[in-house]
């Protein structure tokens, strides 16, 4: 009777903490993760306000909306903050989430850390958000903040951007380390590497490619600090600097970064696909191996985003052959996927339809990226809407559908209820459609010779920007379906069982639905 | 499904030579050997990319079809198979050997600088462009000439709109043109997409482009990497000329002038200086101090009431004619002719209310530049 009522108490004193505190003080990898996403979710749709404000300002040629500087800030405010608020962060939400458990760990292996990661995050971005009503306005130089355009020539609001850059930068490196020391450690006895589901190995892998290069992120934004407060010169070249140094060091960071944002991707969609087409990913070694070899690829690929600075002609060669290369391991992982569909049994409920949008759409953007590393081409290409179609491709239909992907497939493990499956079916036609509607023209207009990141255009432009104005408002306002979607299925009840999938298969299918505030304190043996 | 559809409706617009006008979906072939050679590259890769595509998508539309549970379809399960795999990794391989083959080729065409035969310095400014003919005596700037009134919407809009310049840069047909570029101030992008020419102007550095048109007539670009808030408003208009014409233009060039500065050697009234200053200041610093003099906070300084405008008039001169180093404040020096310079700085320090009653004669200015 003792030992009964000891073990209801400690039970009690393990669950959430209640009211505000819990949020703050937590260190719970379900609750970090929850607000994680939350986060990604609000940044998702402040983001996504500036898009549409950028959309409405193109809807028709001449200025209506906003003074050119003012759609600067938009360009810029827009991407820095779907890059690093809303893509970024959502996925490490998921990591949160799910990596212990399928990994059959109890949490995350430095608590406290994880903490303070999600913790910077709201700082360093209200930081960044407040530069918008600061004298000469928020940074306005791109997400891409090339000097001197960003030092020099910068609004003062520069610094501050610059300090929330640095923290973003801490919150990723800690993140990163949390969830390298998580999965090389907390494995439950059995799980060997070569058995981790591939969300884990591509986070894994993620995560390492972060340390790598938060830091030269760092590096180059202090470089401009000293630059702008200090009297360096690094990227002035009246002081004997290199504007083009600044490109370099970038690109060494935002190459990386954008595979930040897509392997995690592959693994949610290749978590996804299997469990709908009940049958075991194909050539899940070769899936593994694809993915280290893309992370290795991309830290030599970077300079072919600054063709056009006038590189010798062996560089324009070798980052020509080199990102090329990349198309090798990125084909075998779709080419996995479909072999993965055939000759299964697939059914099409809500994450299957975002899986199968991401496999189509994605190797559009693949095929764009291919020819965009084509340094001739690209010539014609730098700089334009062509580049911006590639590159939404990627990661809108590309990252942002495998969130959605897998927030449908893991909320009715998070809530215990299923989601609408109707509505759910509804928000993926709507953005699908959207999605293109919006995007596949904008190849047409930057083909057709439109730049990038101008507020107004000459009047052949006029037709496809309208169309693409008006998916964008589609896409746009079809998220609120999202919002509804996982705000319905944290309140109606539709208990959900355990499984939750036919054809799922992991140790987070193993614990019950809502997942308990505690798991695998005991660890599982994985056979 | 709809990716067929319009998949299909991208190759009847790409077919068909009407739709060329609105509608244009693709890159223009050009009017040079190298503009030509990209165009066919580019078309290469995209059916090369069609084709996988095709192959690719067709065969998850045919699982996605047949391999339905509603169908009744059973999972079979393999999950592995060597030999595939590696088929799929190296026929791949093949491919992008087949792509990069002609890229090469075009690549190395477009690196062989040869002698040309006219060069010519090309300087970004925010947000304009200069050209210097070198050896030849002409150095001119290029801005966009579209009214604010068609940009504003308040009047119609010209068939060139925003893609139109007051002086365009004229270049003799059949002759190999280098261009040199730099930068006065952030980094621009000279882009023309008609002669597939498009170099990053850096300030501190020189780049080498070079184009040889084979067509006379008249090919638009823009400015083609972000340098600040009018970066959509510096177009690139290139006027290729046979080569008699082209003589005949550098001649008026020459005798133009000469009559400006016999213009500066003039008496000006005030209300004359006024006049000429406030098109110049419209045209040269509106940009940046705004038509109302009142600038931008934070970013441009305002000029109405401010004291440097009723102060002794050499502080002034002296901004306006150098510049201020490491800001957006250009040196007009020689960006402006002396009557412009001294117009545009009498019209600062009398507009607005400033009325300092100063007049500033371009024979002091003059003196200055010299
Ligand atoms: C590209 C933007 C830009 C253009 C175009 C421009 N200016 Fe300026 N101007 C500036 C900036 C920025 C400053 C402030 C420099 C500083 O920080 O001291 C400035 C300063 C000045 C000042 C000194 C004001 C003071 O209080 O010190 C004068 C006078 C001036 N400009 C006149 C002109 C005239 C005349 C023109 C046209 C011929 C012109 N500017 C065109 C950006 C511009
Ligand atoms: C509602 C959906 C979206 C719409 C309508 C949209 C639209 C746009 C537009 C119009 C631009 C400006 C292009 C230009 O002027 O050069 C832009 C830039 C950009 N977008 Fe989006 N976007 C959307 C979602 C996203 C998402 C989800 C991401 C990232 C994950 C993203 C990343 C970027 C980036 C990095 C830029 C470049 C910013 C820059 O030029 O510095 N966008 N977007
Ligand atoms: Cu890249
Ligand atoms: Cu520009």
């Amino acid at each position: 009777m003792g030992t009964l009522e000891q073990t209801v108490e400690t039970e009690e004193h393990h669950g959430p903490a209640r009211g505000i505190t819990r949020w703050l003080y937590t260190t719970n990898h379900k609750d970090i993760g929850t607000m994680y996403l939350w986060f990604s979710l609000i940044m998702f749709l402040l983001g996504g306000c500036m898009a549409l404000s950028i959309r409405a300002e193109l809807f028709q040629p001449g200025l209506q909306l906003m003074a050119p500087n003012f759609f600067n800030q938009m360009t810029t405010m827009h991407g820095l903050i779907m890059v690093f608020g809303a893509v970024m962060p959502a996925f490490v939400g998921l990591a949160n989430w799910m990596v212990p458990l399928m990994i059959g760990a109890p949490d995350m292996a430095l608590p406290r850390m994880n903490n303070w990661s999600f913790w910077i995050l709201p700082f360093a971005f209200s930081m960044m958000v407040s530069t918008l009503f600061m004298e000469g306005g928020a940074p306005n130089f791109g997400w891409t903040f090339y000097a001197p355009l960003s030092t020099t020539y910068a609004p003062p609001s520069v610094t501050f951007f610059i300090f929330a850059v640095h923290m973003m930068g801490i919150s990723s490196i800690m993140g990163a380390i949390n969830i390298i020391a998580t999965i090389l450690n907390l494995r439950a006895p059995g799980m060997t590497m070569m058995k981790l589901p591939l969300f884990v190995w591509t986070w894994l892998i993620t995560a390492f490619l972060l340390i790598a290069v938060m830091p030269v992120l760092a590096g180059v934004v202090t470089m401009m600090l000293m630059d702008i407060h200090f009297g360096t010169s690094f990227f002035n070249a009246a002081g004997g600097g290199d504007p083009v140094l600044f490109q370099h060091v970038f690109w060494f960071f935002g190459h990386p970064e954008v595979y930040i944002m897509i392997l995690p991707a592959f693994g949610i969609v290749s978590q996804i696909i299997p469990t709908f087409a009940r049958k075991k990913l194909f050539g899940y070694a070769s899936m593994v191996y694809a993915t280290a070899s893309i992370a290795f690829l991309s830290f030599i690929v970077w300079a072919h985003h600054m063709f056009t600075v006038g590189m010798p002609l062996a560089g324009e060669l070798f980052f020509m052959f080199s990102t090329m290369l990349i198309a090798v391991p990125t084909g075998v992982k779709v080419f996995n996927w479909v072999a993965t569909m055939f000759r299964g049994s697939m059914t099409f409920e809500t994450p299957m339809l975002f899986a199968l949008a991401f496999v189509v759409l994605f190797t559009i953007g693949g095929f764009s990226g291919l020819m965009l590393a084509i340094a001739p081409a690209d010539f014609q290409y730098h700089d334009t809407y062509f580049v911006v179609a590639h590159f939404h491709y990627v990661l809108v239909p590309g990252a942002v559908f495998s969130i959605m992907a897998g927030v449908y497939y893991w909320l009715p493990k998070w809530t215990g209820n299923m989601y609408h499956e109707g509505m759910g079916k509804l928000h993926f036609w709507l953005s699908f459609i959207g999605v293109n509607i919006t995007f596949f023209p904008m190849h047409f207009v930057g083909l057709a010779g439109m730049p990038r990141r101008i507020p107004d255009y000459a009047l052949q432009f006029a037709d496809f920007n309208a169309v693409a104005s008006v998916g964008a408002f589609i896409f746009g306002l079809s998220q609120l379906l999202l919002v509804y979607n996982v705000i319905q299925c944290i309140r109606v009840k539709r208990h959900t069982t355990a499984q939750v999938w036919e054809g799922a298969e992991g140790l987070e299918w193993t614990v019950p639905s809502p997942a308990p505030y505690h798991t695998f304190a005991q660890p599982p043996l994985v056979k | 499904m709809t990716l067929i559809g319009r998949g299909l409706a991208l190759l009847g617009l790409i077919l068909s030579p009407s739709a060329y006008a609105e509608w244009q979906v693709n890159l223009m072939p050009g009017v040079t050997e190298i503009s030509r050679a990209v165009y066919d590259l580019h078309m290469t890769i995209f059916w090369i990319c069609v084709a996988i595509g095709v192959v690719v998508f067709g065969i998850m539309l045919y699982s996605i079809i047949n391999h339905r549970k509603s169908r009744g379809a059973k999972a079979h399960n393999f999950h592995e198979n060597t030999l595939v795999e590696i088929i799929w990794t190296i026929v791949p391989f093949f491919i992008l050997i087949g792509m990069a083959v002609p890229a090469t080729a075009t690549l190395i065409k477009m690196y062989d600088k040869g002698e040309a035969e006219l060069d010519i310095q090309v300087t970004g400014f925010q947000w304009k462009w200069r050209y210097h003919y070198l050896g030849e005596d002409i150095d001119f700037f290029s801005s966009l000439s579209t009214p604010r009134e068609q940009i504003a919407n308040e009047s119609e809009k010209g068939e060139h709109y925003l893609l139109e310049v007051d002086n365009p840069l004229v270049i003799p047909v059949g002759k190999k043109v280098r261009l040199l570029l730099t930068s006065n101030d952030v980094i621009h992008s000279w882009w023309v997409p008609g002669l597939a020419v498009k170099k990053d102007a850096i300030p501190g550095f020189i780049n080498e482009a070079w184009t040889v048109v084979t067509e006379p007539g008249i090919y638009r670009g823009q400015c083609a990497e972000l340098c600040g808030k009018d970066h959509g408003f510096m177009p690139i208009v290139v006027d290729v000329r046979s080569e008699e014409d082209y003589k005949l233009w550098l001649a008026e060039m020459k005798q133009a002038k000469a009559q400006a500065s016999d213009a500066a050697t003039q008496d000006w009234t005030l209300a004359d200086l006024m006049e000429k200053g406030e098109e110049v200041y419209n045209r040269t610093c509106a940009a940046c101090h705004q038509v109302t003099g009142e600038g931008i906070p934070g970013a441009f300084p305002a000029l109405k009431n401010n004291p440097i405008m009723v102060a002794e008039p050499s502080a002034h001169i002296d901004v306006v004619l150098n510049g201020k180093a490491g800001t957006a404040m250009q040196a007009f020096r020689d960006q402006l002719d002396a009557v412009e310079l001294a117009a545009v700085i009498t019209y600062e320090r009398n507009a607005w209310g400033n009325n300092s009653g100063d007049l500033v004669t371009p024979a002091q200015i003059s003196k200055l530049k010299q």
